[in-house]
């Protein structure tokens, strides 16, 4: 297993290394001069020879690289256009608005995947089996910028059960979880019904029923337990799209995170920011998806215990 | 004819029928600003008096034609380049795995609003950033299919007949790495509606005057309680047209016999 992991972890840092050369390389993309789009056109010479150099832009792309590569090393992000102040401290500002709304839309998406999966693994081509498939398949139809208005609508203006938008009020975490989760929750029940009845075609589970097993416990103890794994891959693979969906959502509801700080940073074209957010978030999906393998792996006796042999 | 179908010819037909059409999708009229449904102007009117229906036909035209180039670039291209690695190997497909997987390490449609953000709102812009993220996909399904199926016989056969490089991977590869290919591109075309639509709700895709139906619910959310309808008609038709392609996908998968997606 160690093994295993070993090459995991090697080839999880040659992704880590090409990530930040690409997210580098985003800004010789901008088109023209990203000097001339930061300042405008009628800007003094000397103050696009003093933004040129502090972005190190008069260097080499290959110096600048490196310079770019060996600042990330020591955790430097540079500092932001517009407010002058470190990029570092302006995520670490932004990080627990976004890990919150994660954690809550994850939240959200287990208690509405799994119920809605074993209920419609149990009793396939029912009534309930339809129902948890429709709504799954509306889940992952709803775009998120949609069902976020859509909420608002709802709940905030018409019953004005909760707030708008902002993360000052309580409950106001909510509502932008309902709209992130929702699509999750309606891939997951997917997932936990298809694993879920291929597992209960299974010989142990007729012994387990043989033996006298509840219904209950066959399909907790032994069903679910064993359609985990392929769950938990999913999950870890959905995780990212859930930071990426909350760039929009958390636009939709003006919610302090780091998915809104790249958007105000794009609108305002500051270009260091922007590099970093998307930085941040990708690294945050590497490291996701590697812990997912070492769990995977760990969950799995099959592999646990392979590498002995 | 099944619903799906009949909701997708519908959205073809308004995006290609659009500009033969009389209609002035840019006609303000003052007089019936934000104004609710009603049997003169269907589905209301916007904050400028501009007709929601015709706007929704031009938003319709918008996410088909981004579709078609999108999912058109991004399949050629991926298919290009995953076949010519699974089938040549050695460095090619060592340097081809790296790329993909440096562009997958890169969450949902993260790396799309960013480089539509440093290119610059437009909507070749927005084709552009869909492709370079989309091509990644569709390179490595091809390239999973080709080592698949690359140790059949006839391709031995065809190999042994002294066929070419490009005759192997064109008339005895393709045609067996086709089918998931054309399913994955069906889900494509569903994703790219909601991402051309994301990126013109973050204000990245069409600039105004033009319509997408993503630019018209950002517009819309500023008179939600006023005028809901400004929200709920474009997504309502976004989702009518994912929901089809969605239920085709599904049908097509199970007519061409291709293994779930997990």
């Amino acid at each position: 297993m160690l093994t295993l992991l070993g090459q995991r972890l090697l080839s999880a840092a040659l992704v880590v290394v090409g990530v930040a050369c690409l997210v580098f390389l985003l800004i010789h993309l901008v088109p023209g001069d990203p000097v001339d789009v930061m300042l405008g056109e009628s800007a003094q010479p000397a103050d696009r020879a003093a933004l040129r150099h502090a972005l190190g832009l008069d260097e080499p792309v290959g110096v600048q690289l490196v310079r770019y590569l060996d600042r990330l090393g020591h955790l430097d992000l540079g500092r932001s256009l517009q407010s002058h102040r470190p990029i570092t401290a302006l995520l670490r500002e932004r990080l627990p608005a976004t890990a919150e709304l994660a954690l809550a839309s994850l939240g959200v998406a287990l208690v509405l995947a799994f119920p809605l999966g074993i209920v419609a693994a149990v009793r396939p081509g029912t009534a309930w089996d339809y129902g948890a498939m429709g709504f799954s398949l509306f889940g992952v139809s709803i775009p998120n910028f949609w069902l976020g208005p859509v909420l608002i609508l709802t709940f905030s203006l018409w019953l004005g059960w909760l707030p708008v938008s902002g993360r000052s009020a309580p409950g106001s975490v909510v509502l932008p979880a309902l709209t992130l989760g929702t699509a999750l929750a309606a891939i997951l029940s997917r997932m936990v019904r298809s694993t879920l009845l291929e597992v209960l075609g299974e010989d142990y589970i007729r012994t387990a029923r043989a033996k006298g097993l509840g219904t209950l416990a066959v399909v907790l103890r032994h069903g679910l337990r064993n359609a985990l794994l392929p769950v938990i891959t999913l999950l870890g693979l959905q995780l990212g799209g859930l930071l990426a969906g909350a760039v929009i959502t958390e636009t939709v509801f003006s919610w302090p995170g780091i998915g809104l700080l790249t958007v105000q940073a794009i609108q305002q074209r500051d270009y260091p920011v922007v590099q970093a957010c998307v930085l941040v978030i990708s690294l945050t999906y590497v490291v996701v998806n590697l812990l997912t393998d070492f769990v995977y792996a760990w969950a799995d006796p099959r592999i646990r215990l392979g590498g002995r042999r | 004819m099944t619903l799906p179908v009949l909701v997708l010819l519908a959205w073809a037909a308004m995006a290609l029928a659009g500009p033969w059409l009389a209609v002035h999708p840019n006609a303000v009229h003052l007089q019936r600003i934000l104004a609710p449904p009603s049997p003169a102007v269907w589905l209301g009117a916007d904050d400028l008096g501009r007709s929601v229906a015709t706007r929704l036909a031009i938003g319709a035209r918008t996410s088909l034609l981004v579709a078609v180039w999108v999912v058109g670039l991004s399949v050629a291209v991926g298919t290009l380049v995953g076949t010519v690695s699974g089938y040549l190997g050695g460095w090619w497909d060592r340097i081809t795995v790296l790329v993909t997987d440096v562009f997958l390490a890169f969450p949902g449609i993260l790396l799309a609003i960013a480089l539509a953000g440093i290119l610059g709102p437009g909507i070749d812009n927005v084709v552009l950033a869909l492709t370079a993220v989309g091509w990644v996909g569709y390179a490595r399904l091809a390239r999973a299919q080709v080592l698949s199926v690359q140790h059949r016989e006839h391709v031995l056969a065809a190999r042994a007949l002294g066929a070419g490089q490009w005759r192997i991977m064109r008339h005895h590869l393709l045609p067996m790495i086709s089918a998931p290919l054309i399913v994955e591109a069906t889900f494509g075309v569903a994703g790219v509606v909601v991402a051309e639509a994301g990126l013109s709700f973050l204000g990245l895709g069409v600039q105004p005057p033009a319509a997408s139906w993503g630019s018209m619910i950002r517009d819309g959310t500023r008179y939600l309680l006023v005028a809901p309808h400004l929200v709920l008609a474009p997504g309502l038709a976004m989702l009518l047209v994912i929901l089809a392609i969605n239920l085709l996908g599904d049908r097509l998968r199970d007519r061409l016999d291709v293994r779930g997606r997990r």
